[in-house]
């Protein structure tokens, strides 16, 4: 069956965060200038402009930021077998946030600074989304 | 700053009918709401040289108006790739473009086939590319996800709870009862809120706003001119368009936004307050974006008619419906009258600084806040009589 969600249209700057997480590694950008560290991934930091940058590992843990639990399905095609699930802002321990999914637990259960980890879901042979649990 | 304080006038407005099916072009639309201004002005399609516009989901180049109406020469065509943010903006840039001598006489509007054609709350291009490769792989997709997340946010920092949401949407549909342009006009009571649909936590069905096929036209020229036309002018005292620092890549993003108890407002407050001469205190009612019914919220905060996350406990208790301290969204908002990207509180701003809102006019005004937008970028006007 043909995988209907949404999947990333990964580009040059994106490929090394998708090909990490098909590793089973959460990257992120750390300026090799300043050390500022930033995601979603741009070319330049917006802290000092430099365009040299290293991909680090995350620890893959941080907190629940902010959370929704989605029950109406949109597109009601896609998603209907799915809700109610969360999408959550997570505050990873790097200092940068992510949005994600949060599993193993019941969606009402969730709380604002929850601690969760990371865990990886492959969707496609090329695609693996980073999504979270309960730490 | 604004330097351009009560040089300007709105001369003109023009609407079509809200609907859910037009069964029109948005073309038709667009033209239909510009030929209206033009109307209401007493101008002449030969007066016009200007348009301004913005088409964030559907609508037409200023050039296939300016085509479809017979615009002899249009001096100055500019769409903007914007949302609800630009709604008052292009109103500030017409009088800019004015300024410049780019054009004299403009019309800004805004047209679209938001219900039966593209839906902008029904969701996006499901491919995932750019920054929505971060979002959308998720389930996060649609403008109230993006928004609920937002308001959770206010709700774990301040405690703002559904019932202060509800008498947001509560009162607003009592002032859409009033209004014979809006498409909800059912009365609704807290009961009804409480007891509608959940959509996506904390959001239920009655915090979002309408989609709506329709058009709003403004024409703006100079004061000076428009003292001499048909309508009481009402001038441009003031405005402001911006938003903070990580603004995102697209009006979804606020991945890297810091607070998102606070959106645009508080960063645009004090260029909007000084270019007017007014603060809070001066402004008898006003128009706020109300995509949702938290973005009231953060604008009311970010704007300074009360403290950080004191914005549920600011609308509660009758302060922002009419008679009240504050009369928000007079002719029913976002929410109830119909969405037309924010452009139809500009027009609600102007019938009521006239003086001619019938049935719902508020007593004794003399000036209208008009806002748009709702997250990290937005625009904001002092409208005056």
């Amino acid at each position: 069956m043909t995988y209907a969600k949404p999947l990333p249209v990964v580009d040059v700057e994106t490929r090394p965060f998708w090909d990490a997480c098909r590793e089973g590694k959460l990257k992120i950008q750390r300026c090799a200038n300043c050390g500022h560290k930033r995601f979603p991934p741009t070319f330049y930091c917006p802290k000092c402009n430099s365009p040299e940058h290293e991909w680090i590992e995350s620890s893959g843990h941080g907190r629940v930021f902010s959370w929704i639990v989605v029950r109406h399905p949109v597109p009601r095609e896609v998603y209907a077998a799915d809700v109610p699930y969360v999408v959550a802002l997570i505050e990873l321990d790097e200092g940068v946030r992510i949005a994600s999914n949060i599993v193993g637990i019941e969606p009402e259960k969730v709380t604002a600074n929850m601690p969760v980890r990371v865990i990886f879901k492959p969707v496609t042979p090329e695609i693996t989304l980073p999504i979270f649990e309960p730490a | 700053m604004y330097a351009l304080r009560n040089k300007y006038a709105i001369a003109g407005i023009g609407w079509t009918d809200f609907s859910k099916k037009s069964g029109r072009t948005v073309r038709s639309l667009a033209s239909q709401a510009c030929i209206n201004a033009i109307a209401d002005a007493g101008l002449k399609v030969s007066d016009i040289d200007g348009f301004v516009s913005f088409n964030f989901n559907d609508s037409v180049p200023a050039i296939s108006v300016a085509t479809e109406i017979g615009v002899p020469a249009a001096r100055y065509a500019n769409d903007f790739l914007s949302g609800g943010n630009a709604a008052n903006m292009i109103v500030l840039t017409a009088a800019a473009v004015i300024e410049a001598g780019l054009a004299e006489t403009v019309l800004c509007y805004r047209a679209m086939n938001g219900r039966s054609g593209f839906r902008l709350g029904g969701g996006r291009d499901l491919s995932a590319y750019n920054i929505t490769q971060f979002t959308a792989p998720f389930g996060w997709i649609t403008y109230p996800q993006a928004m609920a997340m937002w308001c959770r946010r206010h709700m774990i920092e301040y405690g703002t709870n559904a019932e202060q949401l509800g008498e947001i949407a509560v009162t607003f549909r009592k002032n859409a009862e009033k209004n014979e342009r809006a498409m909800q006009r059912d009365p609704i009571s807290m009961a009804d809120y409480m007891n509608s649909r959940m959509i996506v936590e904390p959001f239920r069905m009655l915090d979002i706003c309408l989609e709506t096929d329709g058009a709003c036209a403004v024409l703006v020229t100079s004061a000076e001119r428009a003292r001499d036309m048909k309508r009481k002018p009402v001038y441009i005292s003031g405005g402001a368009y911006g938003g903070g620092p990580d603004q995102g890549e697209d009006l979804f993003d606020a991945l890297r936004w810091p607070d998102h108890s606070h959106n645009y407002a508080k960063y645009i407050a004090d260029d909007l307050w000084r270019s007017a001469g007014m603060g809070p205190k001066d402004i008898d009612i006003a128009q706020i974006y109300d995509c949702f019914t938290y973005s009231i919220i953060m604008q009311l905060e970010g704007l300074g008619f009360c403290k950080e996350g004191e914005g549920g406990p600011f609308v509660q208790g009758g302060r922002i419906a009419p008679g009240g301290e504050l009369p928000l969204n007079t002719a029913g908002g976002l929410l109830s009258e119909g969405y037309i990207h924010g452009l139809n509180h500009v027009i609600e701003a102007v019938q009521q600084l006239r003086g001619e809102a019938g049935v719902r006019q508020v007593p004794d005004i003399e000036t209208c806040l008009t806002t748009a937008g709702a997250m990290t970028c937005g625009s904001a006007m002092v409208l005056r009589n």
